[in-house]
């Protein structure tokens, strides 16, 4: 009987490539539920392709890679696998792009703030133009607002413009230009595991920023949940696919917006100012998509 | 435990219950290390990765 238990226990993996405390928080979480846990450092990964060994990383997989092509790709590995992953490979390619995630909520008629897609300097600047100064350029990959730019005046688009033209990654010459929403100097984060949003935070843009991220050093405030954001989070996160994710709201003069949902949801911040368990939230999630 | 901080040669304090992978910062030059090894009270470190541009949530 034991014998039979053992060996139909779901196996959970992590796979990371930083140890932060969210990963040690569901490491923490699955022992606690007295489940096995392998947690799989990304950069030790070696993995014949043609074999699909998919042994080690158990019945379903918690992708958390701070970086974004590593756990891209992994996602990918696994779904070949037909490993449930959380995030899977669909959502992650969704949320990693964030013009790929704005069409995502134009489809489904999801409030997103206006954004134009160019692929020259020249273009964004007519972009720019038509949405008016103040307008936003953002890195269509990337995280934490790094490289976000206000473009104030036609004289600093330029400006901006040209700086990102040096840059050699070809994700910098993907201009994707977004009017810049009226809004209180915060937003709203909310974690939606599933079907459900389980926690919520405002975030306030520290007195030395514009940007809200954490990460820019924002500060996290409670939030209760309440219906008018919660409907707006999931129908967010459904768009995208689902799973467990980070949704971001601003609040407009015209209601609710959404900018972003997040693959690899931090909630380092959150959990100061909430009392959810979420990451067991996120264990027990994972545990209920293992196949039968 | 402690180590060396491979980039300034300064002593690193770890705490007893960390795990591998984790990340600690040499309180000298401020370099974030890696934790490689743990094998019988003594923990190896190595200068961690920098942030890549594709790096966040």
């Amino acid at each position: 009987m034991g014998g039979i238990r053992a060996m139909t226990e779901p196996q959970l993996g992590l796979i990371y490539d930083r140890v932060r405390l969210e990963e040690k928080a569901i490491m923490r979480a699955a022992r606690k539920r007295g489940l096995r846990i392998n947690s799989i450092d990304a950069k030790k990964i070696c993995l014949d392709l043609t074999t699909k060994d998919s042994r080690e990383f158990g019945h379903v997989v918690i992708q958390r890679c701070v970086s974004y092509f590593r756990g891209l790709h992994l996602a990918f590995v696994l779904k070949e696998m037909d490993i449930p992953t959380i995030n899977s490979f669909d959502t992650s390619q969704i949320c990693g792009d964030k013009l790929f995630a704005t069409l995502a909520f134009i489809k489904e008629k999801i409030p997103t703030p206006r954004t134009f897609l160019a692929f020259t300097p020249e273009e964004a600047i007519k972009a720019a133009e038509n949405l008016g100064y103040p307008s936003v350029l953002k890195p269509v990959v990337g995280s934490w607002g790094r490289l976000i730019a206000p473009l104030k005046d036609r004289e600093s688009a330029e400006a901006i413009l040209e700086h990102r033209e040096q840059l050699s990654s070809p994700i910098f010459h993907i201009y994707y230009v977004q009017e810049m929403v009226t809004r209180p100097p915060r937003d709203i984060r909310a974690v939606v595991v599933g079907e459900e949003v389980v926690a919520a935070m405002h975030r306030h843009a520290a007195s030395n920023d514009w940007r809200t991220n954490l990460a820019r050093g924002g500060k996290a405030v409670r939030l209760e949940i309440t219906p008018e954001f919660e409907e707006l989070a999931l129908k967010a996160a459904k768009a995208v696919g689902g799973g467990v994710l980070g949704v971001d709201m601003m609040e407009g003069p015209d209601g609710l917006l959404v900018h972003e949902v997040n693959s690899t949801v931090e909630f380092k911040g959150l959990s100061h100012v909430t009392d959810v368990d979420i990451a067991g939230k996120i264990v027990e999630y994972a545990i209920g998509l293992v196949k039968k | 435990m402690k180590a060396r901080c491979p980039e300034c040669d300064a002593e690193v304090k770890i705490p007893d219950d960390v795990i591998i992978g984790e990340i600690v910062s040499c309180p000298d030059c401020g370099q974030e290390l890696e934790i490689v090894e743990i094998t019988n009270g003594s923990v190896k470190v190595k200068v961690a990765e920098v942030e890549g541009e594709d790096w966040g949530e």
